[in-house]
């Protein structure tokens, strides 16, 4: 017997405003009023200078390690603008501008990249996970988190980030296998960025497209240009939708470009041509939305030069609420740890300035017995 | 001889042993192209070309575990886990298999294989890059687990773990990688594993420590007046437990100085054996000069957790006068 075609499947891929300025009218259509075309850019233009200067930052010693997140601002943007404000954001480190859409001031990036927890303590409400710094680690909490949504009834879904690199850990698996077995309401969303620090696209995933990996699973899957805002708007309306209304996952690979180097330890020269890098300017998220806007007369040079201004000051205010954040005594640290301090652990906090050993030190005498003592035991 | 870093040192190590020994394979993320995140491998992918130095995907259960596989075909892997941090997804593999694979063979099948891990702290590196979980793999039995202090001795350690049966880990001192340098051979040496390095000779009180922490107990000492005998382990198992012994035998005191949290910490296995070894010779009690147990805070407070020479400072004070 002839063997027979089991199953086929294609992957689609969506542009709506291309490179070269080409609007798609239909699939664009009622996609973005004007008004929030026009505060998306202001956002992408806003997280820009907030990159130029977390590099600076980074660069003249005020600040550690830094990922840029410039070139990748439609992508987290698109999808934060799409969700509702109670689905949750659940992120790698390079959706900053989706972040600050959802409303994370931007002090809390910085003082992450500080080398300051308290980065890290969202604001109530935000229905956002800190930055994840593990690779390919925070998709499985995002299907718990989905997974308690549909427990609870709630319309909530969660959309997850992570990048090409991510895609090869286990558990990237493991959460696109759970979300479809236990029909979670998750949007899996993967920036293809074209590198893994050094590694490219290529040398993680030999099939031609990363989308099609959500076909292994029975997920709907899709692949649409990061860069262009509405591509990204368009795919996400469906995937959230059919997340809330179904309870099915969704699989997008959005295909993006980190137009820096990987983080500011990084120096992507060694490993990466510079043609391609020149290419990828050309297909700026932020210009390409800017010329569109100038097109339908919602944008000028005055507004331009306005918008600059502000994105400016507010930058600077970020910095300076991050550089201006009072110190924590280390002793904080250990309250941090649990809800009830362990003895030993108070122990150690307590006696950290008086003991050389940050513990039950001879200087307090609180535990180890003198000799004395220990002769008149004994006797 | 040259005058080199850590980093070079180890690099020279692994270019003379894969020109000695065609069975070693290197493998990792960015380790080729790219020469590893912080250059350890410079230069190797263009010298022994991509079939021996191979950037793999990025799963680091997916290197270990394949790593596994080459070294019970009898090659001779060196994988590379870019940070101490992402070892985690790699645990399953070193614990369940690489560990096992001799003993529950009988032999039949090895794993000479050598994971080499940059560790712990005091970088201003983010969340995840500066822990110093090498206890965790100490406690495993059926893997070695190594960690240099100075060039020198990464050279010969490292070259001793690669032509180990057993799979060694290798923990890299960040805080060392170009810290200082020092006149390493160009001439192959060997420095055997399970040998501890007496650094600095003392009878008043001895001080036990490995990694990045000697050289800040180089400067306690230094700073304290004291003869105070330094103990690298280099080796952290299997521990040299005679040199210690020996040592505390004389001083009647010990410190033992490490990153990593106290609670379980392997200072609480050598405090054990200097017990068992050294009860009637002990003057003061044993002290532990350590991480808090806490997680390793952000880089913005890393030197209040990190045992710092001036903490260790105050313990050799203590321990001398008691
Ligand atoms: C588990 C784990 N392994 C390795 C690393 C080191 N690392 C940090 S980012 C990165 C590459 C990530 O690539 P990708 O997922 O494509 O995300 P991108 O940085 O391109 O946004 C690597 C290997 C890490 N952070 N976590
Ligand atoms: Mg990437």
């Amino acid at each position: 017997m002839p063997a027979r075609t089991v199953y086929t499947a294609s992957i689609e891929s969506v542009s709506i405003l291309d490179e070269h300025g080409r609007f798609d009218a239909q699939l664009g259509a009622d996609l973005i009023p004007n008004d929030d075309l026009v505060k998306l850019y202001e956002q992408m233009a806003i997280s820009r200078r907030f990159d130029e200067i977390a590099f600076k930052l980074q660069r003249s010693g005020r600040m550690g390690t830094y990922p840029e997140n410039r070139g990748q601002e439609a992508t987290s943007l698109g999808a934060a603008y799409v969700l509702n404000k109670d689905d949750w954001l659940v992120t790698c480190y390079r959706e900053n501008t989706g972040l600050f859409w959802r409303g994370l001031p931007m002090e809390y990036i910085l003082l992450h990249w500080m080398g300051d927890e308290r980065g890290n303590k969202i604001p109530d409400g935000l229905c956002i996970t800190p930055l994840a710094i593990p690779i390919g680690t925070q998709m499985l909490h995002a299907a718990g988190l989905a997974w308690a949504a549909k427990y609870r009834e709630e319309k909530r879904i969660a959309c997850t980030f992570f990048g090409d690199g991510a895609t090869s850990e286990g558990d990237f698996h493991e959460a696109m296998n759970f979300a479809a077995n236990l029909d979670l309401p998750i949007v899996f969303f993967c920036q293809n960025n074209g590198w893994a620090i050094s590694v490219p696209t290529n040398k993680q995933c030999s099939a031609p497209t990363l989308a099609q990996r959500g076909i292994a699973y029975g997920m709907d899957c899709i692949q649409c240009d990061g860069n262009d805002i509405f591509a990204v708007v368009r795919v996400m309306k469906e995937a959230s939708q059919r997340a809330r209304e179904t309870n099915r996952p969704t699989f997008i690979e959005a295909l993006t470009y980190r137009l820096g180097d990987h983080t500011t330890a990084d120096d992507a020269r060694r490993y990466r041509d510079e043609a391609e890098l020149q290419m990828w300017m050309q297909r700026d998220p932020i210009i390409r939305l800017g010329n569109y806007l100038k097109e339908l007369k919602l944008w000028d040079r005055s507004k331009e030069d306005a918008l600059q201004e502000r994105a400016k000051a507010e930058v600077a205010d970020a910095v300076k609420r991050a550089e201006e954040i009072a110190d924590t005594p280390i002793e904080e640290y250990f309250d941090a740890m649990y809800a009830d301090i362990p003895e030993e652990l108070r122990r150690q906090r307590d006696t950290l300035r008086t003991s050389s050993l940050g513990q039950e030190g001879f200087a307090q005498g609180v535990e180890t017995p003198t000799k004395q003592g220990i002769e008149e035991t004994v006797n | 001889m040259a005058n080199l870093t850590l980093v070079q040192a180890i690099n020279l190590a692994l270019i003379q042993e894969m020109e000695r020994d065609d069975r070693i394979i290197i493998l990792g993320e960015d380790i080729g192209v790219n020469g590893g995140v912080f250059r350890v491998t410079e230069g190797l992918h263009k010298r022994f070309g991509e079939k021996r130095v191979v950037d793999t995907p990025l799963a680091e259960s997916g290197i270990l575990g394949t790593a596994i596989g080459l070294a019970m075909a009898g090659l001779r892997p060196i994988p590379e886990i870019q940070f101490e941090g992402f070892l985690a997804p790699a645990y399953d593999q070193i614990c369940t298999h690489a560990a096992r694979m001799r003993s529950r063979t009988r032999g039949a099948l090895t794993v000479p294989l050598t994971v080499r891990v940059p560790i712990g702290g005091g970088i201003h590196a983010p969340e995840l890059h500066s822990d110093s979980p090498e206890a965790v793999y100490a406690h495993q039995p059926g893997i070695k687990v190594v960690m240099p202090s100075s060039p020198y001795d990464a050279k010969g350690l490292l070259i001793s773990a690669i032509r180990d049966p057993d799979p060694v880990i290798f923990f890299e001192p960040k805080r060392l990688y170009r810290a200082f340098r020092e006149e390493v051979p160009e001439d192959e040496y060997t420095i055997p594993l399970g040998k501890a390095r007496v650094v600095a000779e003392g009878d008043e009180v001895t001080v036990i420590s490995w990694g990045a922490p000697v050289v800040q107990c180089m400067t306690a000492i230094e700073a304290s007046g004291k003869s105070i005998e330094l103990i690298d382990l280099r080796t952290i198992y299997p521990i040299d437990t005679q040199t210690i012994v020996q040592s505390v035998r004389k001083t009647g005191r010990a410190v033992i100085v490490h990153e990593a949290p106290k609670n379980c910490g392997l200072g609480a296995e050598i405090a054990s054996r200097i017990m068992e070894h050294c009860f009637l010779y002990l003057e003061a009690p044993i002290q532990r000069v350590t991480g808090f147990d806490m997680t390793m805070p952000y880089y913005k407070k890393e030197l209040e957790y990190l045992p710092e020479a001036e903490r260790i400072g105050k313990a050799l004070a203590e321990v001398a006068a008691y």
